[in-house]
Protein backbone atom coordinates (compact mmCIF):
# COMPACT_ATOMS: atom_id res chain seq x y z
CA UNK A 1 0.00 0.00 0.00
CA UNK A 2 2.62 2.35 0.60
CA UNK A 3 4.61 1.47 -2.18
CA UNK A 4 1.59 2.20 -4.80
CA UNK A 5 1.35 5.10 -2.95
CA UNK A 6 4.87 6.39 -3.23
CA UNK A 7 4.89 5.49 -7.02
CA UNK A 8 1.50 7.71 -8.05
CA UNK A 9 3.33 10.47 -5.31
CA UNK A 10 5.40 11.27 -8.16
CA UNK A 11 3.35 14.25 -10.45
CA UNK A 12 4.42 12.86 -13.74
CA UNK A 13 3.46 8.99 -12.85
CA UNK A 14 0.31 10.38 -11.66
CA UNK A 15 -0.35 12.12 -15.28
CA UNK A 16 -0.29 8.38 -16.88
CA UNK A 17 -1.70 6.99 -14.14
CA UNK A 18 -4.86 9.80 -14.08
CA UNK A 19 -4.91 9.66 -18.00
CA UNK A 20 -5.04 5.71 -17.85
CA UNK A 21 -7.91 5.82 -15.32
CA UNK A 22 -9.86 8.47 -16.41
CA UNK A 23 -11.28 7.00 -19.49
CA UNK A 24 -12.92 4.16 -16.68
CA UNK A 25 -14.11 6.52 -14.30
CA UNK A 26 -16.21 8.65 -16.82
CA UNK A 27 -17.80 5.22 -18.23
CA UNK A 28 -18.40 4.55 -13.90
CA UNK A 29 -20.26 8.20 -13.90
CA UNK A 30 -22.29 7.80 -17.43
CA UNK A 31 -23.67 4.15 -15.76
CA UNK A 32 -24.43 5.00 -12.58
CA UNK A 33 -26.00 8.53 -13.21
CA UNK A 34 -28.26 6.81 -16.29
CA UNK A 35 -29.14 4.16 -14.21
CA UNK A 36 -29.77 6.33 -11.38
CA UNK A 37 -31.92 8.65 -12.73
CA UNK A 38 -33.92 6.04 -14.29
CA UNK A 39 -34.56 4.59 -11.03
CA UNK A 40 -35.07 8.35 -9.83
CA UNK A 41 -37.61 9.92 -12.26
CA UNK A 42 -39.52 6.37 -13.44
CA UNK A 43 -38.96 3.91 -11.51
CA UNK A 44 -39.77 4.95 -7.74
CA UNK A 45 -42.74 5.65 -5.78
CA UNK A 46 -43.40 9.13 -4.79
CA UNK A 47 -43.39 10.36 -1.32
CA UNK A 48 -46.55 10.08 1.07
CA UNK A 49 -46.25 13.39 2.05
CA UNK A 50 -44.44 15.45 -0.96
CA UNK A 51 -45.77 13.52 -3.87
CA UNK A 52 -43.67 13.74 -6.63
CA UNK A 53 -41.41 16.92 -5.01
CA UNK A 54 -39.39 14.04 -3.26
CA UNK A 55 -37.33 13.43 -6.77
CA UNK A 56 -35.35 16.56 -6.18
CA UNK A 57 -33.83 14.83 -3.32
CA UNK A 58 -31.84 12.47 -5.42
CA UNK A 59 -29.80 15.38 -6.79
CA UNK A 60 -30.06 17.41 -3.95
CA UNK A 61 -28.57 15.09 -1.22
CA UNK A 62 -26.16 13.25 -3.24
CA UNK A 63 -24.82 16.75 -3.95
CA UNK A 64 -24.77 18.06 -0.36
CA UNK A 65 -23.13 14.65 0.65
CA UNK A 66 -20.57 15.30 -2.25
CA UNK A 67 -20.03 18.92 -1.17
CA UNK A 68 -18.70 17.68 2.33
CA UNK A 69 -16.48 14.43 0.46
CA UNK A 70 -14.62 16.63 -1.79
CA UNK A 71 -13.84 19.67 1.37
CA UNK A 72 -12.98 16.37 3.70
CA UNK A 73 -10.59 14.74 1.09
CA UNK A 74 -8.82 19.01 0.58
CA UNK A 75 -8.64 18.54 4.48
CA UNK A 76 -6.18 15.55 4.35
CA UNK A 77 -4.68 16.60 1.09
CA UNK A 78 -3.45 20.35 3.29
CA UNK A 79 -2.23 18.25 6.10
CA UNK A 80 -0.10 16.05 3.60
CA UNK A 81 0.92 20.03 2.00
CA UNK A 82 1.65 21.50 5.00
CA UNK A 83 3.56 18.75 6.41
CA UNK A 84 5.31 16.57 4.28
CA UNK A 85 5.38 19.44 1.39
CA UNK A 86 4.02 17.43 -0.84
CA UNK A 87 3.41 18.86 -4.49
CA UNK A 88 0.87 16.56 -5.17
CA UNK A 89 -0.92 17.12 -2.55
CA UNK A 90 -1.70 20.75 -3.33
CA UNK A 91 -2.28 20.06 -6.99
CA UNK A 92 -5.37 17.41 -6.15
CA UNK A 93 -6.55 20.21 -3.09
CA UNK A 94 -6.52 22.72 -6.12
CA UNK A 95 -8.10 20.82 -8.72
CA UNK A 96 -11.16 19.60 -6.22
CA UNK A 97 -12.20 23.23 -5.39
CA UNK A 98 -14.42 24.17 -8.02
CA UNK A 99 -15.67 20.65 -8.09
CA UNK A 100 -16.90 21.13 -4.99
CA UNK A 101 -18.14 24.72 -5.33
CA UNK A 102 -20.19 23.64 -8.17
CA UNK A 103 -21.67 20.25 -5.74
CA UNK A 104 -22.61 22.92 -2.97
CA UNK A 105 -23.79 25.16 -5.60
CA UNK A 106 -26.07 22.15 -6.92
CA UNK A 107 -27.15 21.52 -3.22
CA UNK A 108 -28.22 24.99 -2.08
CA UNK A 109 -30.26 25.81 -5.51
CA UNK A 110 -32.34 22.13 -5.82
CA UNK A 111 -32.63 22.76 -1.65
CA UNK A 112 -34.37 25.61 -2.76
CA UNK A 113 -36.48 24.68 -5.45
CA UNK A 114 -37.67 21.81 -3.21
CA UNK A 115 -38.27 24.25 -0.23
CA UNK A 116 -40.37 26.64 -1.74
CA UNK A 117 -43.17 24.04 -2.32
CA UNK A 118 -42.55 21.65 0.96
CA UNK A 119 -41.57 24.54 3.75
CA UNK A 120 -43.61 27.53 1.45
CA UNK A 121 -40.27 29.61 1.23
CA UNK A 122 -37.06 29.66 -0.99
CA UNK A 123 -34.56 30.33 1.62
CA UNK A 124 -34.19 30.67 5.51
CA UNK A 125 -31.50 31.51 7.58
CA UNK A 126 -31.57 28.64 9.91
CA UNK A 127 -28.00 26.73 11.09
CA UNK A 128 -28.07 23.71 8.40
CA UNK A 129 -28.89 26.32 5.17
CA UNK A 130 -26.23 28.77 6.52
CA UNK A 131 -23.57 26.85 7.22
CA UNK A 132 -23.55 25.15 3.37
CA UNK A 133 -23.92 28.72 1.73
CA UNK A 134 -20.72 29.40 4.21
CA UNK A 135 -19.13 26.26 3.14
CA UNK A 136 -19.54 27.61 -0.45
CA UNK A 137 -17.96 30.68 0.51
CA UNK A 138 -15.12 28.83 1.28
CA UNK A 139 -14.48 27.16 -1.24
CA UNK A 140 -15.36 30.55 -3.57
CA UNK A 141 -12.17 32.14 -0.94
CA UNK A 142 -10.02 29.03 -1.81
CA UNK A 143 -10.06 28.98 -5.76
CA UNK A 144 -9.51 33.06 -5.29
CA UNK A 145 -7.02 32.49 -2.91
CA UNK A 146 -4.35 29.84 -4.74
CA UNK A 147 -5.02 31.52 -7.90
CA UNK A 148 -3.82 35.20 -6.29
CA UNK A 149 -0.35 34.36 -5.93
CA UNK A 150 2.54 34.53 -8.63
CA UNK A 151 4.35 31.46 -6.71
CA UNK A 152 2.22 28.03 -6.91
CA UNK A 153 4.20 26.89 -4.09
CA UNK A 154 2.71 30.12 -1.74
CA UNK A 155 -0.47 30.03 -3.34
CA UNK A 156 -0.69 26.22 -2.62
CA UNK A 157 0.46 26.66 1.47
CA UNK A 158 -2.15 29.91 1.66
CA UNK A 159 -4.94 27.63 0.25
CA UNK A 160 -3.81 24.37 2.67
CA UNK A 161 -3.86 27.09 5.64
CA UNK A 162 -7.94 27.95 4.56
CA UNK A 163 -8.95 24.61 3.91
CA UNK A 164 -7.52 23.43 7.42
CA UNK A 165 -9.48 26.59 9.19
CA UNK A 166 -12.20 26.04 7.08
CA UNK A 167 -12.53 22.02 8.26
CA UNK A 168 -14.51 23.36 11.56
CA UNK A 169 -17.54 24.20 9.39
CA UNK A 170 -17.91 19.85 8.25
CA UNK A 171 -19.35 18.81 11.91
CA UNK A 172 -21.21 22.07 11.99
CA UNK A 173 -22.92 21.45 8.83
CA UNK A 174 -23.24 17.62 9.86
CA UNK A 175 -24.64 18.14 12.84
CA UNK A 176 -26.33 21.48 12.85
CA UNK A 177 -29.59 19.86 12.40
CA UNK A 178 -29.34 17.74 15.83
CA UNK A 179 -27.31 20.37 18.12
CA UNK A 180 -30.14 23.69 16.98
CA UNK A 181 -33.62 23.89 16.15
CA UNK A 182 -33.50 24.16 11.80
CA UNK A 183 -36.24 24.21 9.30
CA UNK A 184 -34.13 21.67 7.33
CA UNK A 185 -34.79 18.00 9.11
CA UNK A 186 -32.07 15.64 10.18
CA UNK A 187 -30.65 12.81 8.87
CA UNK A 188 -32.21 10.09 7.38
CA UNK A 189 -29.59 7.99 6.02
CA UNK A 190 -26.48 8.80 7.95
CA UNK A 191 -27.59 8.31 11.57
CA UNK A 192 -27.38 6.05 14.77
CA UNK A 193 -30.73 4.17 14.40
CA UNK A 194 -30.71 3.36 10.64
CA UNK A 195 -32.25 5.06 8.18
CA UNK A 196 -35.63 5.99 7.61
CA UNK A 197 -36.15 5.84 4.36
CA UNK A 198 -37.82 3.59 2.20
CA UNK A 199 -35.39 0.82 0.47
CA UNK A 200 -37.17 1.70 -2.75
CA UNK A 201 -36.10 5.58 -2.29
CA UNK A 202 -32.91 4.20 -0.87
CA UNK A 203 -31.72 2.56 -3.92
CA UNK A 204 -31.98 5.49 -6.69
CA UNK A 205 -30.47 7.80 -4.12
CA UNK A 206 -26.83 5.55 -3.62
CA UNK A 207 -27.00 4.86 -7.24
CA UNK A 208 -26.94 8.76 -7.80
CA UNK A 209 -24.18 9.25 -4.78
CA UNK A 210 -22.17 6.36 -6.61
CA UNK A 211 -22.60 8.38 -9.95
CA UNK A 212 -21.77 11.78 -7.75
CA UNK A 213 -18.39 10.46 -7.08
CA UNK A 214 -17.56 8.83 -10.20
CA UNK A 215 -17.77 12.64 -11.68
CA UNK A 216 -15.87 14.35 -9.06
CA UNK A 217 -13.18 11.50 -9.76
CA UNK A 218 -13.41 12.54 -13.55
CA UNK A 219 -13.34 15.61 -13.02
CA UNK A 220 -10.83 15.47 -10.71
CA UNK A 221 -8.30 13.21 -13.08
CA UNK A 222 -9.62 15.55 -16.02
CA UNK A 223 -8.35 18.97 -13.94
CA UNK A 224 -5.13 17.46 -12.77
CA UNK A 225 -3.91 16.83 -15.87
CA UNK A 226 -4.79 20.16 -17.32
CA UNK A 227 -2.63 21.72 -14.44
CA UNK A 228 0.57 19.52 -14.87
CA UNK A 229 0.51 19.89 -18.36
CA UNK A 230 0.13 23.62 -17.45
CA UNK A 231 2.97 23.68 -15.34
CA UNK A 232 5.19 22.05 -17.41
CA UNK A 233 4.60 24.51 -20.41
CA UNK A 234 5.44 26.91 -17.80
CA UNK A 235 8.26 25.34 -17.08
CA UNK A 236 9.08 25.22 -20.86
CA UNK A 237 8.33 28.68 -21.49
CA UNK A 238 10.77 29.66 -18.86
CA UNK A 239 13.34 27.59 -20.17
CA UNK A 240 12.92 29.03 -23.45
CA UNK A 241 13.19 32.73 -22.20
CA UNK A 242 16.50 32.23 -20.37
CA UNK B 1 17.19 11.71 14.03
CA UNK B 2 17.79 13.86 10.71
CA UNK B 3 16.61 17.61 10.40
CA UNK B 4 13.75 16.73 7.57
CA UNK B 5 11.88 14.52 9.89
CA UNK B 6 12.19 16.85 13.15
CA UNK B 7 10.44 19.59 10.83
CA UNK B 8 7.87 17.53 10.03
CA UNK B 9 6.90 16.54 13.39
CA UNK B 10 7.35 20.33 14.55
CA UNK B 11 4.88 21.03 11.84
CA UNK B 12 2.45 18.20 12.37
CA UNK B 13 2.52 19.33 16.02
CA UNK B 14 2.21 22.65 15.09
CA UNK B 15 -1.52 21.96 13.16
CA UNK B 16 -2.36 19.42 16.24
CA UNK B 17 -2.42 22.33 18.79
CA UNK B 18 -4.26 24.36 16.43
CA UNK B 19 -6.86 22.11 15.81
CA UNK B 20 -7.41 21.27 19.38
CA UNK B 21 -7.37 25.51 20.24
CA UNK B 22 -10.43 25.99 17.46
CA UNK B 23 -12.07 23.49 18.47
CA UNK B 24 -12.13 24.74 21.99
CA UNK B 25 -12.66 28.14 20.89
CA UNK B 26 -15.44 27.09 18.49
CA UNK B 27 -17.35 25.23 21.14
CA UNK B 28 -17.17 28.08 23.24
CA UNK B 29 -18.13 30.65 20.29
CA UNK B 30 -21.26 28.23 19.80
CA UNK B 31 -22.11 27.44 23.01
CA UNK B 32 -22.29 30.99 24.03
CA UNK B 33 -24.19 32.20 20.40
CA UNK B 34 -26.63 29.81 20.78
CA UNK B 35 -29.80 31.89 21.06
CA UNK B 36 -28.73 32.97 17.27
CA UNK B 37 -28.25 29.97 15.84
CA UNK B 38 -31.83 28.53 16.81
CA UNK B 39 -33.91 29.07 14.62
CA UNK B 40 -37.09 28.48 16.71
CA UNK B 41 -38.27 28.44 19.87
CA UNK B 42 -40.55 25.34 21.34
CA UNK B 43 -43.60 26.50 23.54
CA UNK B 44 -41.17 25.56 26.35
CA UNK B 45 -38.52 27.31 25.27
CA UNK B 46 -40.65 30.25 24.95
CA UNK B 47 -41.25 30.31 28.67
CA UNK B 48 -37.85 30.70 29.75
CA UNK B 49 -37.50 33.66 27.54
CA UNK B 50 -38.58 37.40 28.66
CA UNK B 51 -39.06 40.47 27.42
CA UNK B 52 -40.69 38.59 23.75
CA UNK B 53 -43.14 40.85 23.71
CA UNK B 54 -44.02 42.81 20.41
CA UNK B 55 -40.76 41.37 19.11
CA UNK B 56 -40.72 39.33 16.25
CA UNK B 57 -40.29 35.73 17.33
CA UNK B 58 -40.25 32.26 15.82
CA UNK B 59 -42.41 29.73 17.59
CA UNK B 60 -42.41 25.59 16.28
CA UNK B 61 -43.49 22.65 16.66
CA UNK B 62 -46.90 20.23 16.06
CA UNK B 63 -50.28 21.06 14.98
CA UNK B 64 -52.11 20.03 17.95
CA UNK B 65 -54.97 17.12 16.24
CA UNK B 66 -58.12 18.61 16.09
CA UNK B 67 -56.97 22.22 16.98
CA UNK B 68 -57.56 24.33 13.62
CA UNK B 69 -60.63 26.43 13.46
CA UNK B 70 -61.01 28.59 10.46
CA UNK B 71 -62.36 32.37 11.36
CA UNK B 72 -63.99 33.99 7.89
CA UNK B 73 -62.55 33.13 4.74
CA UNK B 74 -58.81 32.96 5.37
CA UNK B 75 -58.07 33.41 9.38
CA UNK B 76 -57.28 30.51 10.95
CA UNK B 77 -56.64 29.77 14.56
CA UNK B 78 -54.94 26.33 15.53
CA UNK B 79 -52.67 25.24 18.89
CA UNK B 80 -48.99 24.88 18.34
CA UNK B 81 -47.36 22.01 20.83
CA UNK B 82 -44.09 20.17 22.00
CA UNK B 83 -45.89 17.46 23.89
CA UNK B 84 -45.18 19.48 27.18
CA UNK B 85 -46.67 23.15 26.41
CA UNK B 86 -48.93 24.98 23.78
CA UNK B 87 -49.55 27.99 22.18
CA UNK B 88 -52.45 29.14 20.42
CA UNK B 89 -51.23 30.91 16.90
CA UNK B 90 -53.90 33.10 14.83
CA UNK B 91 -52.57 33.61 11.01
CA UNK B 92 -54.26 35.40 8.08
CA UNK B 93 -53.05 34.64 4.82
CA UNK B 94 -51.85 31.58 2.67
CA UNK B 95 -51.07 28.24 4.48
CA UNK B 96 -48.02 25.58 2.36
CA UNK B 97 -49.45 22.45 1.05
CA UNK B 98 -48.28 20.63 3.93
CA UNK B 99 -49.63 22.37 6.57
CA UNK B 100 -52.20 19.99 8.69
CA UNK B 101 -52.85 18.65 12.06
CA UNK B 102 -50.24 16.51 13.70
CA UNK B 103 -47.28 18.45 11.13
CA UNK B 104 -44.51 20.22 12.12
CA UNK B 105 -44.97 23.88 11.53
CA UNK B 106 -42.57 27.22 12.37
CA UNK B 107 -44.58 30.74 12.98
CA UNK B 108 -43.18 33.56 12.93
CA UNK B 109 -44.90 36.53 14.36
CA UNK B 110 -45.45 38.91 17.56
CA UNK B 111 -46.94 37.16 20.66
CA UNK B 112 -49.64 39.36 22.32
CA UNK B 113 -50.54 40.49 25.95
CA UNK B 114 -52.81 37.61 25.93
CA UNK B 115 -50.57 34.68 25.44
CA UNK B 116 -51.58 34.39 21.81
CA UNK B 117 -49.03 34.33 18.98
CA UNK B 118 -49.97 36.43 16.10
CA UNK B 119 -48.36 34.92 12.83
CA UNK B 120 -47.37 36.56 9.75
CA UNK B 121 -45.74 33.75 8.23
CA UNK B 122 -46.22 30.10 8.63
CA UNK B 123 -43.68 27.33 7.10
CA UNK B 124 -44.14 23.67 7.07
CA UNK B 125 -41.24 21.47 8.49
CA UNK B 126 -40.70 18.22 7.30
CA UNK B 127 -39.89 15.17 8.69
CA UNK B 128 -37.01 12.85 8.19
CA UNK B 129 -39.05 10.10 7.15
CA UNK B 130 -39.38 9.53 3.34
CA UNK B 131 -41.68 6.59 2.43
CA UNK B 132 -44.12 5.69 -0.61
CA UNK B 133 -48.08 6.13 -0.15
CA UNK B 134 -49.17 2.53 0.66
CA UNK B 135 -46.10 2.17 3.37
CA UNK B 136 -47.46 4.82 5.29
CA UNK B 137 -50.99 3.72 4.65
CA UNK B 138 -49.94 -0.23 5.62
CA UNK B 139 -47.79 1.47 8.75
CA UNK B 140 -51.20 3.10 9.95
CA UNK B 141 -53.53 0.24 9.41
CA UNK B 142 -51.42 -2.29 11.55
CA UNK B 143 -50.49 0.37 14.14
CA UNK B 144 -46.32 0.84 13.74
CA UNK B 145 -46.61 4.62 12.41
CA UNK B 146 -43.84 5.95 14.57
CA UNK B 147 -44.16 9.28 12.51
CA UNK B 148 -46.39 12.42 13.06
CA UNK B 149 -49.48 12.77 12.34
Amino acid sequence: MKNIFNFLANPSRFRIFAKNVYPFSLIGMFIFIFIGLWFSLYNSPPDYQQGETVRIMYVHVPAAWMAMMVYLSMTIMSIFSLVWRHPLADILSKCSAPIGAMFTLIALVTGSIWGKPTWGTWWVWDARLTSVFILFLIYMGHIALVRAFEDEYKGARAGAILTLFGAFNLPIIKFSVDWWNTLHQPASVIKLDGPSIHIDMMVPLVLMAFGFLFFYFSFLLINVQTELNHRKLKKLFIKKLN
Amino acid sequence: MNIAKLKRRKRLSVIFLAFIAISISGFLILTASRDSLIYFYSPTELLEIKDVNNKVIRIGGLVKEESIISIGSSKIEFIVEDGKNYLTVNYFGILPDLFREGQGVICEGKLDKNGVFLADKILAKHDENYMPPEVADALRDNGNWKGEE
